[in-house]
C-alpha cells in the first residue's frame, strides 16, 4: 500500500520534473543532452523488451536503427515529405527486423547474439562500402526536422518535447507490454520454453513477435536520432553502437522499465558531459560498467532497489529495536 | 562489380591470404578453447591482441629479440588473462550478459589506457633480421616474414593438437568441451582447467599481436578490428574445435583477400553472410559437435 | 590543459552570470576572446586529434593567452570521432559555453555533419577538414580552411609528377572515402592536362588491415600516387616495400601520406617517396622555427600538419581580433574579417583568403631523405600562392561537379 503510494508520488514528481525541463535547466545544450537521453532511452527500451524479456541477446540492433535512419534520410534526400519518408522507414525497419528473426530465431543464447552480430556486421558493411548508395563514409544530411500539427521543432525545447512525448509513449507501451499476456508469454519463453512448447504455445512466434515489437521502437528511435543530429552515417550502424546500447540494458538492468533509461543516461551523460572535464572518459566507463558487473550484476536499478530495502529494512530493525527495549509499552 | 584479377595477382593474394589465415588461427584458437569450454563470449580477445602487439613493440624498442618480446609479451598477458577470470569472470559462470558487459567494459578500459600509454601513433616494428627480405619466385615477390607467420601457426597448432589430443590436461578440456556437466561429476578441476585456459587464449592472443606487428601495425582500434575476425572464424569452424579454427582461419583468409580484391563494395557481405548462413544452417559450425 | 577545465567549471557555476557580462557593451577590450576547439582524443583517429590540440596550445602558450590585448579562453571538447559527437561537442561549445570561435574538427565526416549547424548559430569556424565543397559549391560564409582542401596540394602532384618527373603512366591508391576521392581526383586531372595517364585507381576501404590485395593489381606504371590519412600510410608503405615495389616503381605522397609527425613511425620504406604538403617542418621561416622549437621542447615530436594547420588557425584568429579592434568578435563580423585577413609569417609560410574561405598560400614538394638517423622531409620545390582552383578558371571549376570517385572521369583505366 504505501509502497505503491510511493511509486505514485515518485512517478507524479519524475513526470513533472521531465515536463518542466527545458525551463529550470536553462541551457539549451543541457536541454539538448536530456534529448539524447530520451532518444537513446527508446532505443534501449526496445531492446530490452529481447534482452530483458525474452532473454534474446542482440549486438546487431544498430544495423537496424541505421536502416530507418538511412530509409528515411534517403528518401528525404529524394523529395519525399517526412511523413512518406519516416512511415517507410518504420516499414522497411520492420521488414528488416523479420528477416533478422527468421535468420536469428534459429538458435538462442551465444548464437542468437553470433547471427544479430553477423547480420549487424553486414548492414555496416553495406551503409560503409555501398558508397553510390549511402554516400559512405561522408554520410547524409538531414535538411530540416518535420513539424508535426504546425509545431516547430527547431529549436531545441520543441525538440524535446517532441522527444519526451515519444519516450512517454515508449515507456507506456513497454509498461502495457509487461503487463499483457504476450508479456506473460515471453517471459515464459524465456524461463521455460520447454514447457511453453509443452503448454501449447508457439515460442518461436511469440518471440519473432517480440523481434518484430522491439524492432518498432528502435525504428521510432532511429527517426529521433537522424532528426536530432540532421546527419546519419555508416560508424551508426557500428558494432560499438551496438554494444553500447546493450550495455545501456545491461548495466541498468534488464527486464526493468526504468533501468535501460538509466543506463542510457549514464552513457550519453558520461560521452557528453563528462567527457568535458575527464579527458580519459573512456575509461572512466569501463571502470563504471566492471564496477556495476562486480556489484550489482543484476544491473544498477534492480541492485539500487536491493540496496535500498536492505538499508531500510537494517534500519528499521534499529528503529524499532532502539524505540522497543527502554520503552516496552509503545512498542507496536 | 567485379574486378578482374591476373594470375599472378591471384598467386599474391593466395600467399597472402594463408599468411593472415595464419594470424588468424593464433588468436582464434584461444578464443575458440574459451568459447568451447567456458561458454564465454570474450569480448576483450582482441584487445588482449592490441595489447600484446602494444607489449612487443615495447619490448622490442628496449632492443629484445624478437622472438623473445613475442614470448615475453604473451606471459604477461597470461598474468593478465588470470587475473581477469579468476577475480572478475569467475564470479559470472554461466551468466551470458554480465560477461558481455564486463568483457566489453574491460575492453573499453584497455583501450584507453593503450590510447594513454603508446598514444595514438601507428607502431611497426621490424620483422626479425633473418625474415626481412623477399623471397622470389614465379617472377614475383613473395615477402619472407608473411611465409614465417605461417610456419609459426604451423607449428603451435601442432603444439596445441599434441596438447589436446595426447596429454591429461587435453583428455579434460575435451571432456569440459563434450559435456561441462558430466566432466565435473567425473572430478575434473574445471576451476583451474578455467583459468588455466583463459591464460592459454590471453597469451595466445598476445603472441598473435606481436607476430602480427610488422605485417599489420598496431594502432588505435585494432582490437575492434581483429575481434570480429576472431568470432568468424570460430562460428565457422565450430566452438572448442581447434581443427575448426584452423580450417576457419584460412577459409576467412581467402575470403578476406579475394572479396576485397574482387567485389569491393561488397566485400564485408561476402566476409559475414558465410558466417551467418553456417550459424543458421549448421549452429556447431563446420567441425563442431552437435550439442548434447 | 588545466585551463579550459577552470574555465569550463567557472562556466558552469556562473553560466547566467557571464551570459549577462557578455551582453554588457562596456569594456569590450577586456571581454576575452573563447576559443573552442573540437578535436578527437579517444578512439581510433586520436592521433591527428592530439596533435591539432597540441598546434593551438603551442601557439596561445607562445602569446600567453592574449590576442591582441583580450585575453584568451581556450575550451578544448572531444568528439570521439564520429559525427554525431561532432554535433554534440558543438552544441556545448556554442550554446554553453558561447565561443566566439571553433577551431576544428579532424575529420571530413564531422565538419559535414555540423556545417548547417555553424551556419545557423552564426558562429566561425576554422577547420583543417578537406571536404572541397565547404569551400566550392557549398561555401559556407562561416568555414574557414587555413591549410588546404583535399586537393589543393595533389594538383600540385600532379603538374610535378609529368612536368618535372616526366612520368607518363601513373596509378593511384588511396582510401575509398571523399578525402582520398577528391586527392585522387585532383593529381589525375593536373596530371592528365600535362600529358600523362592514370590507368589504375585503387580504393581499400578505410579500415584494411592488409593492403597487398590492392598493392597486387598495381600494374606496369611510372609511378603510384597514395593518399592514405592517420595510420594507414605507415601499413602500405611497409606493405609496398615488402612485396618488393619499393626499387621499382617510385611512389608519390599526399601530405597525410608522408606528414612530417608520422616519420617517426616509419622506417627505410618512407626513404626517396616524394610528396606535397601544404606545411613542411623543414620550412624557414621566423615563425616556423619557433614553433618547432617549442613541439619539440613541450612534447618532444616534429610537428606536422595538422598542428601546424592549427597554429596558423590561431595566428588567423588573432589576425581578425586585431583587425576588429574595438569591435567584439561575433558571430558574423568575426567571420567576414577572417576572410579578408592576410598573414606574412606563419609556420607555412604567407597565407590568405579566397572569397571562398579557402587559403591561398605555398605547397612544397618534399622528398623523404635519412640524415643524421633520423627521416626528414626536405623541400625540393615550392608552388607559392596556390589556390584551391589551381591555374583554372575558377567559374569553370565550380561549373563541373565536385572532384568524386568518377569525376574527372578515368579515360585511361586499363
Amino acid at each position: 500500500m504505501s509502497g505503491n503510494r510511493f511509486r505514485s508520488v515518485g512517478v507524479a514528481i519524475a513526470l513533472v520534473l521531465l515536463a518542466t525541463l527545458p525551463l529550470w535547466v536553462g541551457n539549451s545544450y543541457y536541454i539538448n543532452v536530456a534529448s539524447q537521453i530520451l532518444l537513446f532511452a527508446v532505443f534501449a527500451l526496445a531492446l530490452n523488451v529481447l534482452v530483458g524479456y525474452a532473454g534474446l541477446v542482440s549486438l546487431g540492433h544498430a544495423g537496424l536503427f541505421a536502416i530507418a535512419g538511412y530509409a528515411a534520410a534517403l528518401m528525404l534526400q529524394a523529395g519525399y515529405g517526412h511523413l512518406a519518408a519516416d512511415t517507410a522507414a518504420v516499414v522497411i525497419t520492420l521488414a528488416a527486423s523479420a528477416i533478422f528473426a527468421v535468420l536469428a530465431l534459429r538458435s538462442t543464447g551465444i548464437g542468437f547474439l553470433m547471427i544479430t552480430l553477423a547480420l549487424g556486421q553486414i548492414i555496416w558493411g553495406i551503409a560503409y562500402r555501398w558508397a553510390s548508395l549511402t554516400n559512405g563514409d561522408n554520410g547524409i544530411n538531414v535538411a530540416t526536422r518535420p513539424a508535426p500539427f504546425g509545431i516547430n521543432l527547431t529549436g531545441a525545447p520543441g525538440f524535446y518535447f517532441a522527444t519526451l512525448l515519444v519516450f512517454l509513449l515508449a515507456l507506456a507501451s513497454m509498461a502495457v507490454f509487461v503487463r499483457s499476456p504476450f508479456g506473460a508469454s515471453l517471459r515464459g519463453t524465456r524461463d521455460q520454453p520447454l514447457r511453453m512448447n509443452a503448454l501449447g504455445y508457439n515460442v518461436w512466434l511469440i518471440r519473432f513477435f517480440a523481434v518484430l515489437f522491439s524492432g518498432f521502437w528502435t525504428a521510432v528511435s532511429g527517426l529521433l536520432f537522424i532528426y536530432y543530429n540532421q546527419f546519419i552515417s555508416p560508424q551508426v550502424a557500428a558494432l560499438t553502437t551496438s554494444a553500447e546500447i546493450l550495455l545501456m540494458v545491461i548495466s541498468g538492468g534488464t527486464a526493468t522499465l526504468l533501468g535501460p533509461v538509466v543506463g542510457a543516461a549514464i552513457v550519453v551523460v558520461m560521452k557528453n558531459v563528462v567527457s568535458a572535464y575527464i579527458e580519459r572518459w573512456n575509461l572512466v566507463l569501463g571502470v563504471i560498467f566492471v564496477l556495476i558487473i562486480s556489484f550489482m550484476p543484476d544491473g544498477l536499478v534492480p541492485g539500487s532497489v536491493r540496496l535500498w530495502r536492505w538499508g531500510w529494512q537494517t534500519v528499521r530493525a534499529r528503529l524499532d529495536g532502539w524505540i522497543s527495549s527502554p520503552v516496552e509499552e509503545h512498542g507496536r | 562489380m567485379m574486378v578482374q584479377i591476373t594470375s599472378a595477382q591471384a598467386a599474391i593474394l593466395a600467399v597472402n591470404s594463408i599468411a593472415l589465415g595464419g594470424l588468424l588461427f593464433l588468436l582464434s584458437a584461444g578464443f575458440s578453447l574459451i568459447f568451447g569450454l567456458m561458454r564465454i563470449p570474450n569480448l576483450v580477445h582482441g584487445s588482449f591482441f592490441m595489447l600484446g602487439g602494444y607489449f612487443g613493440v615495447t619490448f622490442l624498442d628496449r632492443g629484445v629479440n624478437f622472438w623473445l618480446a613475442a614470448l615475453l609479451s604473451a606471459a604477461a598477458m597470461a598474468v593478465i588473462g588470470g587475473l581477469i577470470e579468476r577475480f572478475l569472470l569467475r564470479r559470472l559462470e554461466g551468466q551470458i550478459l554480465p560477461q558481455v558487459l564486463l568483457t566489453l567494459g574491460l575492453a573499453f578500459i584497455i583501450a584507453d589506457i593503450c590510447l594513454m600509454v603508446w598514444t595514438g601513433d601507428p607502431w611497426q616494428p621490424s620483422p626479425p633480421p633473418e625474415l626481412r627480405g623477399t623471397a622470389q619466385a614465379f617472377g614475383m615477390f613473395f615477402p619472407l616474414y608473411r611465409l614465417a607467420i605461417l610456419g609459426v601457426a604451423v607449428v603451435i597448432a601442432i603444439a596445441l593438437w599434441l596438447m589436446v589430443d595426447r596429454t591429461r590436461l587435453g583428455a579434460m578440456i575435451r571432456a569440459g568441451v563434450d559435456d561441462p556437466v558430466i566432466a565435473r561429476v567425473m572430478g575434473i578441476k574445471v576451476s583451474q582447467l578455467f583459468t588455466l585456459i583463459f591464460c592459454l587464449g590471453a597469451a595466445l592472443a598476445a603472441f598473435a599481436g606481436v607476430m602480427g606487428a610488422p605485417y599489420l601495425s598496431v594502432y588505435p582500434g585494432l582490437d575492434f578490428e581483429m575481434l570480429p575476425l576472431a568470432l568468424i572464424v570460430v562460428i565457422l569452424g565450430g566452438t572448442g574445435s581447434l581443427l575448426g579454427a584452423l580450417v576457419g582461419s584460412f577459409l576467412i583468409g581467402f575470403l578476406y583477400n579475394f572479396g576485397q580484391a574482387m567485389f569491393p563494395d561488397l566485400a564485408y557481405v561476402i566476409l559475414f553472410l558465410p558466417m551467418v548462413l553456417v550459424l543458421v544452417l549448421r549452429p556447431q559450425g563446420l567441425f563442431g559437435r552437435v550439442e548434447a | 590543459m588545466t585551463t579550459h577545465r577552470r574555465t569550463v567549471l567557472k562556466g558552469l557555476l556562473g553560466a547566467g552570470v557571464s551570459a549577462v557580462a557578455l551582453k554588457a557593451p562596456t569594456v569590450l577590450a577586456q571581454t576575452p576572446v573563447k576559443i573552442g576547439l573540437l578535436t578527437v582524443k579517444t578512439g581510433p583517429l586520436a592521433q591527428g586529434g592530439i596533435q591539432m590540440e597540441q598546434g593551438i596550445v603551442t601557439f596561445l602558450k607562445e602569446k600567453n593567452y592574449t590576442l591582441a590585448g583580450r585575453k584568451v579562453d581556450f575550451i578544448s571538447a572531444d568528439t570521439g570521432g564520429n559525427p554525431a559527437g561532432a554535433k554534440t561537442k558543438a552544441q556545448e561549445l556554442i550554446e554553453r559555453d558561447k565561443v566566439h570561435v571553433i577551431l576544428g574538427p579532424l575529420a571530413a565526416f564531422e565538419l559535414l555533419a555540423i556545417t548547417d549547424y555553424v551556419r545557423d548559430h552564426q558562429t566561425p569556424l576554422i577547420s583543417l577538414a578537406a571536404a572541397e565543397d565547404v569551400t566550392q559549391r557549398k561555401a559556407n560564409p562561416f568555414v574557414i580552411r587555413p591549410s588546404a582542401t583535399s586537393a589543393q596540394c595533389c594538383h600540385v602532384m600532379g603538374d610535378y609528377a609529368a612536368k618535372e618527373l616526366k612520368y607518363k603512366r601513373a596509378a593511384t591508391i588511396s582510401e575509398d572515402f571523399a578525402f582520398g576521392y577528391e586527392q585522387m581526383a585532383g593529381f589525375q586531372r593536373v596530371f592528365e592536362d600535362n600529358g600523362g595517364r592514370v590507368v589504375k585507381k585503387l580504393w581499400p576501404p578505410l579500415v584494411t588491415p592488409d593492403y597487398t590485395p590492392y598493392i597486387a593489381q598495381i600494374g606496369n606504371v611510372d609511378c603510384v600516387f597514395n593518399g592514405f590519412a592517420g595510420s594507414n600510410p605507415v601499413k602500405f608503405m611497409r606493405a609496398y616495400a615488402d612485396l618488393g615495389l619499393k626499387g621499382r616503381i617510385p611512389l608519390l605522397a599526399g601530405w597525410t601520406a608522408m606528414d612530417d609527425a608520422l616519420l617517426r613511425s616509419l622506417g627505410d620504406e618512407a626513404v626517396g617517396v616524394i610528396s606535397v604538403a601544404f606545411y613542411s617542418a623543414d620550412y624557414g621561416s621566423e615563425s616556423n622555427k619557433r614553433f618547432v622549437a617549442a613541439m619539440q621542447k613541450d612534447y618532444g615530436v616534429l610537428p606536422g600538419g595538422y598542428s601546424a594547420g592549427m597554429y596558423v588557425a590561431g595566428q588567423c584568429v588573432e589576425a581578425a581580433v586585431q583587425k576588429l579592434g574595438d569591435a567584439g568578435p561575433d558571430g558574423k563580423t568575426l567571420a567576414e574579417a577572417l576572410h579578408q585577413i592576410s598573414v606574412a609569417d606563419t609556420p607555412r609560410g604567407p597565407v590568405k583568403f579566397d572569397k571562398y574561405g579557402n587559403v591561398v598560400g605555398d605547397v612544397f614538394v618534399r622528398r623523404c631523405e635519412r640524415k643524421g638517423g633520423q627521416l626528414v622531409n626536405t623541400v625540393i620545390k615550392t608552388y607559392s600562392n596556390v589556390s584551391q582552383f589551381w591555374t583554372y578558371d575558377e567559374k569553370e571549376f565550380l561549373a563541373n561537379p565536385v572532384y568524386s570517385r568518377d569525376y574527372p572521369p578515368a579515360k585511361y583505366i586499363e
